[in-house]
């Protein structure tokens, strides 16, 4: 049930994100047109080869753009017999010749044949600026809000007027307001006056970001009167408004930290929750979902490339089954003759798990397996101040989701109903005609189960190797421990308490330091409420 | 009256063990310094030191056997206090350089130095003195038991719960003594030593004095063990293991009797941690890994809980074989622990010291029952046998058996 509703969930998400990938290609004509003014570079001194570069720059056309770069590199010649101007590089004795317009190769040239078109620091300023207005100008608006953004990274008071004509003409609002932030550095950057400078501050100060904060801190500490007033509330706001988006960007990370815990703890809650066993194994299980999906991927790239995007999606039931499996085999083989014996349950399955540990070292080598990110799964995006990496995201979906098919499965079939009524009381429910011994090698399948899909999820962030487990397996007990036995919600709360104040705590106390504070919370946590967080009530008097 | 206490604790097993046992620690050394390299009965100094470990190994278990199978209080934190006495001598042994350091610095540690640290930590103060270590030794490992203990038994947290928050114990000190601004090391930890109370480490003297210590600290923490569970004490003990809550009904405050044998308990892994670290020369945040805490109870499982030889066999033979599989064929070396954790669990629940003596009294008491039958005047063995219903724990052997 968890499965087809996850599953459902990945597919639809899939479909959206194939949907967006194209992104329309820049449009090139009449580039013949264009000839004429790039050959005038071949004739004239420097004075008119910049306003020729002005020319060129006027045209708002990019495909000049390679012939201005060369320019300034000192690789534009012209060929002396036609005054045919080439984009050259040295070849031999001679230099082999590019087309300026069309990129191609138009064959080779003497060392006497061609003479260099000559440039001085003054005209590559030109040239600079009028690259920057050129790409300012760009039929693609991302090619047109990347060189924006350079603009704001250079803070080139040059690019001022560039910057005026591209705004006036630019259509697309987003792209605009990259442009005016851009101007607004420049201008900051420049001797201009300082009405102009206020409304740059005003410009920057909405934008609300840590470029802004550091160019109106420059600002606030190097000018004096209204100026100075204005950087200074600007800054005031900024900081203010980052000090928010930090917040929410250590709850993102910790909600995904969260996520983490409770996809590997989850298992561990039913198993510990139901059965009252400590399966110590329950990291191998999850690495052994983990390396499930590294069998899956390299039979797809050997077998159906294409696929590859699918991978996870196909590794998913698989691992379920293999470690829900070895689960059952497990209870069957070795736990049920322990029953009562908690203690020894947790030394039995303590070297269960150096078995499978040393057994996956033996098959797949020691060293760390390349699990790969499919498409989907990669990259980033940013909502305001804070970046989101799709991985993390899908994985806190994906928690969410194992969750609440668990707590479908426990709380609307049959075999759930069965599994609680042997939780609350086992003899109770054998009295009632439950096979118990069959309800307790499901349920451990199933607690094994969910940690073999946590495998594959977690095979996304974490090196595959045959440690895997061990890193997770005392962050899992402290969360069940933290959460209360037997009780779903509370594993919820307290992964996802426990990664929140982890990564708040980490800033002031760095990671190490931060997770011994939660550790030590706990076992303070322990000692003021044994059962955890959220207690099953009952009548029993501890044995 | 300490010398009556320890005295009443020798009956004829324990006397034949320790009798072995300082048979062993004089003769090994002996046999190392005095025979000629030639002869067949000389000990080489790498095996002097490798049992001087696995002795120290021993008491390690003991100490783990003394809450566990006399208290049930499984820890899977042992090595915590093991590797806190070790860094008390490690401690003491890194002064001890002094100024034949690499940085030569004749106050500050190598790795201090390389941290560019000007000054001692107050914390460093007074290990150049033999005696302050020594106590430290004890002092440290005693008090973070008994601040954890006390927290711990006062709110009941038993079972399964307190094994899982002492192994959080050890995991959470690990990572504090793998920070290097800790002051401790870091990762590499204290290594490098020079000599002991003047003796240089590396001299077959000084290993073969180590190992002395080491047998005489086992056989004295033995005795003790012993003492304290046949006292009233130890009684008192059993009855929390089988059944806590009518020990409590019946008006003994559990937490104390825990709290107090679990204080010694540290202690005396504190000791061994002491003992361990000038005979292998290093000391590292390794040492806290909650698998090794895990490692050292089924050290005390394999020899028999609940019985004060077995967890001293069961150390020295699995890490014997630790030793032997390790070089031989170390890829099966972790099959063969796992298989040792479910096979005692399974097949061999007592251990081989409890399996045995069990066998044993069973076989004492069927030849004195077939006397009986056959016309002789002994009594059976013990009326209660026969009717004793749950057959696992069935035994009139009157050395307690461990429960959960």
């Amino acid at each position: 049930m968890s499965l087809l509703r996850s599953l459902a969930l990945v597919i639809g998400l899939l479909v959206v994100a194939l949907g967006a990938g194209s992104v329309p290609a820049a449009a090139q004509n009449d580039t013949e047109s264009l000839r004429p003014l790039i050959n005038a570079l071949a004739d004239g001194k420097y004075k008119e080869t910049e306003k020729q570069i002005g020319d060129l720059a006027a045209t708002g056309n990019p495909v000049v753009a390679p012939a201005l770069e060369a320019l300034s590199d000192g690789d534009l010649y012209f060929r002396k017999s036609d005054k045919q101007v080439f984009i050259t590089s040295k070849s031999g004795e001679g230099y082999a010749l590019t087309d300026p317009l069309t990129l191609e190769s138009a064959g080779e040239a003497g060392k006497r044949e061609v003479s260099k078109i000559k440039v001085n620091n003054s005209l590559r300023r030109v040239i600079r600026s009028a690259l920057g207005s050129l790409t300012l100008m760009a039929a693609d608006p991302k090619v047109r809000k990347e060189a924006a953004e350079a603009v704001f990274k250079a803070k080139d008071p040059d690019a001022i007027e560039g910057l005026d004509t591209a705004i006036a003409k630019e259509t697309n609002d987003e792209v605009r307001l990259v442009m005016e932030q851009a101007r607004a550095a420049a201008v900051l950057n420049s001797d201009r006056s300082d009405g102009e400078k206020l409304e740059a501050v005003e410009v920057l100060s909405s934008m609300g970001n840590r470029d802004a904060l550091s160019l109106l801190i420059g600002v606030r500490d190097s000018s004096t009167g209204d100026l100075q007033a204005a950087a200074a509330t600007a800054v005031k706001r900024i900081e203010k408004t980052l000090a928010l988006w930090d917040n929410a960007q250590n709850i993102w990370y910790g909600l995904s930290l969260g996520s983490v815990l409770l996809l590997a703890a989850i298992g561990l809650a039913i198993t510990f929750g139901v059965m009252g066993v400590i399966n110590m194994a329950h990291g191998e299980m999850v690495m052994i979902g983990a390396y499930v999906t590294f069998m899956v991927q390299e039979v797809i790239r050997n077998s159906a490339p294409g696929l590859f995007d699918y991978s996870l999606l196909i590794a998913l039931p698989l691992a379920f089954l293999v470690s829900g499996a070895i689960g059952v085999g497990i209870e069957r083989g070795i736990i049920r003759w322990l029953y009562g014996r908690p203690l020894e349950t947790l030394l039995a399955t303590w070297g269960l798990s150096l078995i499978l540990q040393q057994a996956v070292r033996s098959l797949f080598g020691p060293t760390n397996r390349e699990v790969g990110n499919p498409d989907w799964m990669s990259g980033a995006f940013e909502i305001g101040q804070m970046t989101v990496t799709y991985n993390r995201m899908w994985i806190i979906f994906f928690a969410l989701a194992v969750f609440a098919g668990l707590m479908l499965v426990l709380k609307k079939t049959p075999f759930g109903l069965y599994t609680r009524a042997v939780t609350q009381n086992r003899r109770m429910a054998a009295s009632m005609g439950i096979r118990t011994p069959w309800i307790d090698a499901l349920t451990f399948g199933l607690g094994s189960g969910i940690a073999g899909i946590a495998g594959v999820a977690l095979s996304q962030i974490d090196n595959v190797s045959p440690n895997l487990g061990q890193g997770y397996i005392i962050d899992s007990f402290m969360v069940v421990v933290f959460g209360g036995v037997g009780n779903l919600w509370g594993t919820l709360v307290g992964a996802m308490t426990l990664g929140v104040v982890n990564k708040f705590l980490e800033p002031y106390a760095g990671a190490v330091l931060g997770k011994i504070f939660v550790l030590v919370f706990i076992i303070l946590f322990i000692q003021k409420r044994p059962r955890g967080l959220f207690a099953l009530k009952g009548r029993a008097v501890e044995a | 009256m300490m010398t009556s206490f320890l005295f009443r604790a020798l009956d004829a097993r324990a006397g034949l063990f320790l009798i072995i046992l300082l048979a062993l620690t004089v003769a090994i050394p002996a046999s190392n310094l005095l025979l000629p390299e030639t002869s067949p009965l000389h000990v080489p100094t790498y095996a002097v030191t490798l049992m001087g470990k696995y002795l120290t190994y021993a008491l390690l278990a003991l100490s783990v056997d003394l809450v566990w199978g006399y208290c049930g209080i499984l820890s899977l934190g042992h090595g915590a206090f093991f590797a806190l006495g070790g860094y008390a001598m490690g401690m003491y042994l890194m002064r001890q350089i002094g100024s034949r350091g690499v940085y030569g610095d004749p106050l500050l540690p190598d790795f201090m130095v390389f941290l560019n640290w000007k000054e001692l930590p107050w914390y460093w103060y007074g290990f150049d003195m033999f005696p302050f270590a020594a106590i430290m030794v004890l002092f440290v490992p005693g008090l973070l038991a008994f601040v954890f203990g006390w927290f711990a038994f006062r709110s009941r947290v038993t079972g399964v719960y307190l094994s899982i928050i002492t192994q959080a114990l050890t995991y959470a000190l690990l990572l504090a003594f793998f920070r290097n601004d800790m002051g401790f090391g870091g990762n590499n930890g204290l290594t490098d030593f020079k000599d002991i109370l003047g003796f240089d480490v590396q001299a077959d003297s000084t290993r073969a004095g180590l190992f002395i210590a080491s047998g005489l600290a086992l056989a004295l923490c033995f005795l003790l063990c012993r003492a304290l569970t046949r006292s009233k004490l130890g009684k008192v003990l059993v009855a929390v293991r089988d059944a806590e809550s009518r020990t409590r009904f019946l008006g003994y405050r559990v937490e104390h009797y825990k709290l107090f044998v679990w204080t010694i308990s540290a202690m005396m892994a504190g000791i061994a941690g002491a003992l361990y670290v000038p005979q292998v020369g290093i000391i590292n945040p390794g040492e806290f890994s909650p698998a090794n805490s895990i490692e050292v109870v089924i050290w005390v499982a394999v020899g028999g809980r609940g019985t004060l030889i077995g967890p001293v066999i069961g150390a020295v033979l699995v890490n014997f074989a630790k030793t032997w599989f390790t070089a031989a064929l170390p890829d099966i070396w972790l099959f063969a622990l796992g298989g040792l954790f479910l096979g005692v669990t399974l097949f061999l629940p007592k251990g081989i010291v409890g399996t045995v003596s069990q066998g044993w009294s069973a076989l004492r008491q069927r030849s004195a029952s077939a006397a009986y039958e056959a016309g002789s005047d002994e009594p059976p063995g013990s009326p209660d046998a026969p009717a004793d219903v749950s057959h696992k724990r069935a035994s009139s052997d009157a050395s307690p058996q461990p429960a959960e």
